[in-house]
């Protein structure tokens, strides 16, 4: 077996025996900033803007459920299933579907869908990143397949940046098995160096605060 | 030197469309970083790189304990973790699987673990597709070509020979304009994404105390590739290991920052197993495949161990005056830069190209900017120790030795060096005060020569400094 093969000669070069302890490891780095609500989402909205990402600040569900309107225009869109978005009448939007829970009807839908609408269980306020957690509220497929994706996100949920995640998820994949990172819109410089905006996932992101 | 080595490099030396690219894309990249590591932008920059350097020396000197605290981890949340060896355990392990669940077409995404061991190849020799969804790389795999870059795989090649290549291999129209060649390969690409049975990707990290796999990326194609298939497979180096998922905190803010300038990349995947229980995407099987791959050997010395803390930003390429003259294809294997000129020679055995570590000014850029501080000089300084030590072994280079033994034996006798300082001096024409370019007629041995095809030698002084000190 080359799993074998493999911790022995690991064990042979480093000189330890199997199960021997360790030392302790360099004790973890978190360091979170204090900085007020108000700030975090002033550098929230700031950090999108920068990406090319675009922004609105909602000052009921009301207007966060116009302001997607809006981008919509129309448009076929994709929900997920969080309880966010049906509290603000986003699902209920016209064009908008929502409540899928088998994979396949969904994969399908988000191919051919033009936007996807999502919410977000935290927000990066210092790199203007969304966290999303794959849940039964949150697939994976909403935020990366169709071309535009716009992600409505409490207030509240806006943290300073990475260190606070950490802290606040220490036992991460006891929770999802997947956690992802989206900062502003898909981009590529492979050829020439030259910024180019929606490769694979969307090239247009919003993101609303409420 | 070797011939290949010598011949590419006089190449590349030669084409000066492909050195304005190496030099305006470098460039680029180093300012980008410079904006995002300076001042203001990270001021705890140095704290940062102390704490990854110290949690990478921890992780490989306990490499063993945190390997299998990872593979118990993966196996609790229904993932299943692969040792292998080698490049052809690699490929057995994927084409069995493959077999098993009946699957033809796979998607990858970017992994510069599958290059080390030609995975594609090895792959499409068994009639499976294999096809690679970062821009750059699959415009490499069109060209049949190797990544020129670690993290700017096609900086080599411009919009026009992208143009020619896809009218060429895609038979659609010859656009020049990068926005329309990303569609044309978004096109293609997502209709793979839709089909393909298996999900190939590598691994910036993995993480010990969650069992997770870590990427990141900008297209979303590594997103795609780990979330559309049934199957997902990662494929990374034993040295990817990091103890704890708070640790990312660390070595995330480093490793944008120091690749492109990005503070975070627009994709941060941690995936640890598959999907769960009410989730309603993710792949149904997920396994994380451990390569040695000639990682083992190079564990053992205590010293040149650090190679391994390398989290492949490609900073020391662009900073590397020799890889911004010499360029990518030039190394001869797929790791360049000063990180390819370290693990080359002590992944593949230092006879693989014994030249390698020569090729270094030895100035130092590697080392200031590498986020783990990975000691890249000491390192090639041991390499071309050790090389000497083959050598002397195997009695290569005996009148390379025996000029130096000649040379210590002179320095070390004043009143010879002094005379033959004069010699040399006589021999060298100075009147005119220019610089010497070639072997002067006294002097034209094939050494002196080759080392002046590359060097030139100031004027000889009317005065020696022993002369001076004495009469001073």
């Amino acid at each position: 077996m080359s799993r074998d093969a493999v911790l022995q000669k690991v064990r042979t070069a480093l000189g330890r025996t199997p199960g021997e302890p360790i030392a302790e490891p360099p004790s973890v780095r978190l360091r979170i900033p204090s900085v007020d609500l108000e700030t975090r989402i002033e550098n929230m909205l700031r950090a999108v803007e920068a990406l090319a990402g675009k922004t609105h600040r909602a000052a009921s569900a009301e207007d966060a459920r116009a302001y997607v309107g809006g981008v919509l225009g129309g448009r076929s869109a994709v929900a997920s299933n969080a309880p966010f978005l049906r509290q603000c009448g986003i699902v209920d939007l016209p064009g908008v579907q929502s409540g899928f829970t088998d994979r396949l009807a969904l994969r399908e839908l988000c191919a051919t869908a033009d936007v996807g609408i999502t919410s977000a269980d935290y927000a990066l306020s210092d790199t203007g990143s969304l966290v999303m957690l794959a849940s039964p509220a949150e697939a994976r497929l909403i935020s990366l397949l169709p071309p535009v994706h716009i992600a409505v996100v409490p207030k509240e949920r806006l943290l300073s940046g990475l260190d606070e995640l950490f802290t606040i998820l220490p036992r991460l994949a006891e929770q999802t098995s997947s956690m992802v990172l989206i900062t502003g819109p898909s981009r590529t410089a492979d050829i020439e160096q030259i910024l180019v905006r929606g490769v694979h996932g969307p090239g247009e992101i919003h993101v609303v605060i409420l | 030197m070797s011939v290949a080595f010598d011949e590419k490099v006089h190449k590349t030396l030669a084409d000066a469309n492909l050195q304005l690219a190496i030099y305006k894309a470098t460039g680029r990249l180093i300012d980008h970083r410079k904006h995002a590591v300076g001042g203001a932008a990270l001021p705890d920059y140095q704290e940062l790189r102390s704490q990854a350097n110290a949690l990478k020396r921890h992780t490989i000197d306990h490499l063993d304990h945190y390997l299998e605290q990872f593979e118990a981890n993966v196996t609790a949340h229904g993932g299943q973790v692969v040792y292998c060896q080698d490049a052809a355990e690699v490929a057995d392990f994927v084409l069995r699987l493959a077999k098993e669940r009946g699957a033809h077409l796979i998607v990858k995404s970017k992994s510069m673990t599958t290059e080390e061991v030609d995975l594609n190849e090895r792959l499409e020799h068994h009639h499976l597709e294999s096809v690679e969804t970062d821009l750059g790389e699959y415009i490499l795999q069109l060209a049949h070509q190797r990544p020129y870059h670690i993290v700017a795989p096609a900086l080599h090649l411009t919009r026009y020979d992208v143009g020619d290549l896809f009218a060429r291999t895609l038979g659609v129209a010859n656009e020049t304009a990068p926005e329309k060649q990303t569609l044309i390969a978004r096109g293609v690409l997502r209709q793979k994404f839709l089909a393909a049975d298996m999900g190939i990707s590598g691994a910036n990290f993995l993480v010990a105390d969650s069992g997770a796999i870590v990427l990141i990326e900008n297209e979303g194609n590594a997103r795609l590739t780990t979330s559309a298939p049934k199957i997902h497979i990662a494929v990374a180096g034993i040295e990817k290991l990091i103890p704890r998922a708070q640790d990312l905190a660390t070595f995330l803010k480093l490793l944008g920052r120091s690749a492109t300038g990005q503070s975070l990349t627009v994709y941060t995947s941690f995936l640890s197993g598959p999907r769960r229980e009410g989730e309603i995407d993710g792949p149904e099987e997920f396994y994380v495949v451990l390569l040695d791959n000639g990682r083992t050997r190079l564990l053992a010395d205590r010293e040149k161990r650090q190679s391994l803390y390398c989290i492949r930003c490609g900073a020391c390429l662009n900073h590397c005056p020799v890889y911004r003259k010499i360029g990518g294809h030039s190394f001869p294997w797929v790791y360049s830069g000063p990180i390819g000129a370290i693990i080359t020679p002590q992944f593949k055995g230092i006879e693989h190209e014994p030249a390698l570590p020569f090729a270094s000014s030895l100035c130092g850029a590697c080392a200031e900017v590498c986020p783990v501080k990975i000691d890249i000089p000491k390192v090639l300084l041991d390499l071309r120790a050790e090389e000497k030590r083959a050598e002397e072994r195997t009695g290569r280079n005996r009148m390379e030795r025996l000029a130096f033994r000649i040379w210590a034996w002179v320095m070390c006798h004043p009143r010879i060096y002094e005379m033959a300082a004069m010699v040399a001096a006589g021999m060298v024409p100075s009147e005119n005060g220019h610089w010497l370019r070639r072997a002067p007629a006294a002097l034209k041995l094939p050494p002196v020569q080759a080392w002046l095809s590359q060097r030139d030698l100031p004027p000889a002084p009317a005065k020696s400094f022993r002369e001076l000190w004495r009469r001073r």
